[in-house]
């Protein structure tokens, strides 16, 4: 059988002194294999952080195994580590004058001599890690004068430039905007896929991580870890069971979640197609929630998509109003209404 | 970066050297007394014919050159590790209050010395020195052991500078205590001390003084790599390979070495050990340590020169204390580091 990069068995994870330890998770059982994207996902606290602090020896664990590449973990010492296993942290990092191929540079220091000196191996090795993050056009500028996604590039490349079967990063969307962290999740699905490397990554973006990961490890508080791709922890409906009870609720059909609103009211609807899915969403705003009847009497909406006004608001049979805005139907209708 | 001796070919650390010998050059011409500048040469090849002069050059202008050269360097790269190690672009032998508790061992020797052996320190030779530079270093190695624990504890640069300052006040009022249970002349000389000079030792001691801070300084480029990655944090450092725990220990005992000596035989210098790695950082435009510390080692010569130049400047009868004119170079670049900063905050947010 093949030996899997990372694995750990029955793992007691937790933080503190010697008088007093906190222990924040228990019972965790999990591996991560070659060429796979593996995202960590749990609510705040639920020990994502402790886990990752962990695996990357900053930290020890309290009971139970921990292997990279087959080898005990407790046993490692920070060289050894350093050729297996790179990380990007959310530590923020403030180097004046640091530009950006100085600090991918560093990646290389486990290779280089007393005096960190680079051949011109370690060079182009630095040069490609650069270029696969698309950041080739900004190789000589200073760190402090790039956005926050290129930022995460850089120390990503730094990663990639310390060439190690694992790589491991702690919240790397976290502070992104929506596109940056679509980016910066595709590159790393592709350096999963390409390079073959391991990657484990924590995060609180649910369905990005559900459309990228190859496999999920979901932590919950106390509890043991779940994972299993997110096909299949779908297909076991255990998202719903982990957001029952906080106004989310996990469309299993779409893999998306959808906030749930109280619902006070009730509104027969006719028609269907694209129109009905936009007002439901807009009525369900509102606390009102439009269904699908049999019998038409009192209010009812008809949505009469061919024409220029498609959304109509009938009183028994009589033509209230229609409008060509969802918003202004919305309002008009939850006026008279509620 | 290909090659860490390539950036020696450019232009701008050219120049600095270029300075740094003809300012060392213009400490032994310029002075109260003014010798032409062929008859120094002459002196320095031992072929002087003014005995005036010669002892002019050779007892005071030399060794107080070579001092200034060697202290400067020391504290500009006992500065730049203070700065990487606490991540801290304020830190520095004076201002995280090092060179206070150098003082605080000091006055301990100097101040109760005459109580213990019946003598002024100054009057037991080689031993006396030995004694000060070991009660010096023991009080800076205290005092940043106790500023490394604290940081790492409170975090945040301001609060750490303002603890270097406490531990300076509490320092100097244990000095002042000590004084007070002291003899008039041992607090007569160690007062004279702490105003700081580059002047106080004769050449026989000016060259061994030189010899091992240039030294030390420039053996800090073995240090280099592991201040790289300190610079980039705890974690990312050890996950570089980096064992934290004994770098840091030989960094602080390399900077606590460096300081601990120049204030020995100085006295407590002010300032320059924190301006000295920002002059160069400035010029080198880098993060790379083996550079900082090779510019830092050649700005902080010159720098400390410079200082020692204006505090003699012809029309001056005998010379001022150094710390009057290292605080000219100091404390606008305090203001200028504090004032970008709040630059960088404004765009942080």
């Amino acid at each position: 059988m093949k030996i899997p990069y990372l694995e750990f068995d029955d793992l007691t994870i937790g933080y503190g002194s010697k008088s007093k330890v906190k222990i924040v998770a228990s019972g965790l059982s999990a591996s991560l294999n070659a060429g796979e994207l593996i995202c960590l996902l749990g609510s705040n606290g639920t020990g994502k952080s402790t886990l990752i602090r962990t695996l990357c020896g900053f930290q020890k664990f309290y009971h139970g195994q921990a292997y990279i590449e087959g080898k005990k973990l407790e046993l490692l010492d920070e060289k050894s580590i350093s050729f297996l296993l790179s990380v990007v942290l959310t530590d923020r990092v403030h180097i004046p004058n640091a530009t950006v191929k100085e600090l991918v540079a560093y990646g290389r220091s486990p290779y280089t001599g007393l005096l960190g000196k680079l051949t011109k191996a370690d060079m182009d090795i630095v040069e490609l890690a650069i270029t696969q993050c698309g950041l080739m056009h900004k190789c000589n500028d200073v760190l402090s004068g790039l956005s926050d996604g290129e930022r995460q590039k850089v120390f990503i490349a730094k990663a990639l430039a310390q060439d190690t079967p694992i790589v491991i990063l702690d919240e790397p969307t976290a502070f992104l905007d929506l596109s940056s962290r679509v980016e910066v999740l595709q590159l790393l699905r592709e350096i999963a896929s390409r390079s073959g490397k391991a990657i484990l990554l924590s995060t609180h973006d649910l369905d990005l991580a559900l459309q990228m990961a190859d496999r999920l490890w979901l932590l919950k508080a106390g509890g043991p870890m779940i994972t299993g791709s997110p096909e299949d922890l779908i297909y076991n409906n255990v998202f719903q069971e982990m957001f029952q009870k906080q106004g989310v609720v996990f469309d299993n059909r779409t893999g998306l979640f959808r906030v749930e609103y109280p619902c006070r009211k009730e509104l027969p609807v006719k028609g269907h197609g694209f129109e009905y899915v936009l007002l439901r969403r807009s009525f369900a705003r509102k606390g009102i929630k439009i269904v699908h009847t049999e019998t038409f009497d009192g209010f009812y909406i008809h949505i009469e998509a061919t024409a220029g006004y498609p959304f109509c608001f009938f009183d028994n049979n009589r033509l209230l109003f229609r409008e060509q805005s969802v918003e202004i139907f919305t309002n008009k209708v939850s006026s008279i209404i509620v | 970066m290909n090659t860490n001796f390539k950036f020696l070919n450019t232009f701008i650390i050219q120049g600095i050297i270029a300075f740094l010998f003809l300012i060392f050059l213009l400490n032994l011409i310029l002075g109260s007394v003014s010798i032409p500048f062929p008859e120094v040469l002459k002196i320095l090849a031992g072929k002087g014919t003014n005995v005036i002069w010669t002892n002019i050059v050779l007892r005071t202008r030399l060794p107080q050159t070579i001092v200034a050269t060697g202290a400067g360097m020391a504290l500009g790269v006992a500065g730049l590790m203070m700065q990487t190690l606490f991540r801290n672009s304020l830190a520095g032998p004076s201002t995280l209050g090092i060179s206070s508790g150098s003082s605080l061992g000091v006055a301990l020797v100097v101040l109760i010395a005459r109580k213990a052996w019946l003598t002024t320190i100054y009057r037991m030779g080689f031993w006396g020195d030995t004694l000060v530079v070991v009660a010096s270093f023991t009080g800076a190695l205290f005092v940043l052991g106790l500023i490394l624990y604290f940081s790492r504890k409170i975090g945040g640069s301001l609060s750490v500078l303002i603890m270097g300052v406490m531990i300076g006040y509490l320092s100097n009022s244990l000095v002042g205590i000590l004084k007070y249970y002291s003899f008039e002349k041992d607090v007569h000389n160690y007062v004279l001390w702490g105003l700081g000079s580059f002047g106080r030792l004769p050449l026989e001691r000016a060259l061994p003084f030189g010899f091992i801070t240039i030294s030390v300084s420039f053996l800090c480029l073995f240090l280099s790599k592991p201040l790289d990655l300190i610079a980039l944090g705890e974690n990312y450092a050890r996950n570089l390979g980096l064992n934290i725990q004994r770098s840091r220990n030989a960094i602080i005992l390399v900077a606590g070495l460096l300081t601990a000596f120049v204030t020995a035989f100085c006295g407590p210098v002010v300032f320059i050990g924190m301006a000295i790695p920002h002059l160069a950082k400035l010029v080198s435009g880098t993060s790379n340590h083996f550079r900082l510390i090779l510019n830092t080692c050649f700005i902080g010569g010159a720098t400390a020169l410079l200082c020692n130049l204006a505090a003699r400047l012809p029309g001056i009868e005998g010379e001022l204390p150094i710390n009057s004119i290292t605080a000219f170079v100091g404390a606008p670049v305090v203001i200028s580091v504090i004032w970008k900063r709040r630059k960088e905050n404004l765009m942080d947010r």
